[in-house]
This record gives structure tokens, C-alpha cells and sequence, in this order.
């Protein structure tokens, strides 16, 4: 899978202003209620959904990487945004550290393979240092853009 | 004196190898000293780093070889392969409810 099989373009967001996990989730979410991913009226709904899914066990995998998530039935396939915070957030990573970089995704509950293909996609283009140091570095959406689109070409992964 | 420790073993629980599994994987490896790596399709992975684990992208049915060397190698296996064993204590009301991932 690639990103470009599920990261909503228009809704990728270079410039996070909120400073805390709720916060970041929210604003995530929003981006794609503006882009028209999902529907404003499950954008509740999938933010507490997705904090609940926190409060399991923080997503914040290491690295200042984050891969907040969940099912939600509204979705009819798997969608995702990127968020960049130039500050980081306070996250509850597993290994302490802030968090710049957001994969967000809403799956549909009949199809965990999909999920499991987009962490897979993420996790190993997310391993090398110089994408993620260049997404973290990224000034706007523009630059996300490209950067995802040079991964999907195999640009990063040796 | 160095120890080998190995055993094939398959993911059973529905979801894959996401995140909550692989955390638990990491978690459990980093307790022993020995190197730990788990290979699928001949790619090798560190078994105590939670993205490497997500890099295999091992769904329901796939097997793996779960690998060890050193000291504490054949304690490791065991519980790892344990773990696979249970389904990584996943459970049907996770898998149907909406927070489930």
C-alpha cells in the first residue's frame, strides 16, 4: 500500500497549532471534516473514538512519530491525513518523546487488512531518517505532498 | 557460551500484527538480553523495536520464524512464541467495538 492509497491531500495539515493530545486530535480530525472525508456529523464520534483508542496505550510509537486511529462504520475505505507540529506535542510515546508527526487513520471495521497495510507502509518509510527528518522540516503542505509522493516511488526505502 | 533458540510460529489473532501486538512484542523482547529477530519472506527484523515489528505487516495466518541468540535465548522464545499462542490476549469485544485498532 501506498500513501497515496489513503492520505487525503487536501486535508494534510503542515502547521498544528495544538498543544496537547486531545487538541492535535481534533484539529487532525477537523482536516478532514474540511476536505470533505468525512462527515461533520461523525466528527464527535471519531474523536472520542479515537481518544478512547489512546487511553488503551498511547500511538505514539517512538521517534517523534504518532499513528492515532480507529474503526468508525461511516468511512466506506481506510482514510488517513498527515500533521506537522514544529513545537511537538506532549503524547504519551512510548519512549517520552514529543510528537511531530501524525498519521491519522479511520478504517471501516470489516477491514483490518487495509489498517494493517498502512501502519506496514508508514512504519517502513517512517524508518528512514532522512524522510522523516525532511517531513519534519516540511514548511507546508506542498512540501508534504512531495515528499509522500517521492516515498510512494521508492525514493526513501533502500 | 552463546545459545540458539528458534521456533515458526503464526499470527492467529484476527487483527494482525497492529499496533497493540507489536507494542506487546517489543515490550516482552526488550525484558531479555539476547538478540531477538523475527523473519517473514526473508526479511529479518529487530523483534524489540515496535516499528520493525510494523514493517512485516503480518496479517491473520502468516507465519514467521521467531529467532534468538544469547544467554536468556530459549526463555525468550518461549514466552514470545506464548504470546503468538494467545492471540496477544485479543479479544472479541475489541474486535467489535468501534475503538478497536
Amino acid at each position: 500500500m501506498k500513501f497515496s492509497d489513503f492520505v487525503s491531500t487536501p486535508s494534510i495539515c503542515a502547521e498544528l497549532n495544538s498543544q496537547d493530545k486531545p487538541g492535535v486530535i481534533s484539529e487532525l480530525v477537523d482536516c478532514l471534516v474540511k476536505a470533505g472525508e468525512i462527515n461533520e456529523n461523525d466528527r464527535d464520534d471519531i474523536i472520542k473514538a479515537i481518544m478512547k483508542r489512546e487511553d488503551l496505550g498511547s500511538t505514539g510509537i517512538g521517534r517523534g512519530i504518532a499513528v492515532p486511529h480507529t474503526k468508525h462504520a461511516s468511512v466506506p475505505k481506510l482514510v488517513g491525513t498527515v500533521g506537522v507540529s514544529i513545537d511537538g506535542v506532549d503524547f504519551d510515546s512510548l519512549d517520552g518523546e514529543r510528537v511531530q508527526l501524525f498519521f491519522l487513520l479511520v478504517s471501516p471495521p470489516d477491514r483490518p487488512g487495509d489498517h494493517l497495510r498502512a501502519l506496514e507502509n508508514i512504519s517502513r518509510q517512517l524508518r528512514d531518517e532522512t524522510f522523516c527528518r525532511f517531513l519534519k522540516q516540511s514548511k507546508n503542505a506542498e512540501d508534504i505532498v512531495q515528499l509522500l509522493e517521492e516515498a510512494d516511488n521508492n525514493q526513501f526505502v533502500s | 557460551m552463546t545459545l540458539n533458540a528458534q521456533k515458526v510460529v503464526t499470527v492467529v489473532n484476527p487483527l494482525g500484527l497492529h499496533l497493540r501486538p507489536a507494542h506487546a512484542l517489543s515490550k516482552a523482547a526488550a525484558q531479555f538480553e539476547c538478540l531477538i529477530e523475527i523473519e517473514k519472506d526473508g526479511q529479518s527484523i529487530d523483534c524489540k523495536s515496535i516499528m520493525s515489528i510494523l514493517t512485516l505487516g503480518a496479517q491473520q495466518g502468516t507465519q514467521l520464524h521467531l529467532r534468538a541468540n544469547g544467554q536468556d535465548a530459549q526463555q525468550a522464545v518461549d514466552v514470545l512464541s506464548h504470546l503468538f499462542e494467545n492471540g496477544f490476549d485479543e479479544t472479541d469485544s475489541e474486535m467489535s467495538s468501534s475503538q478497536a485498532g
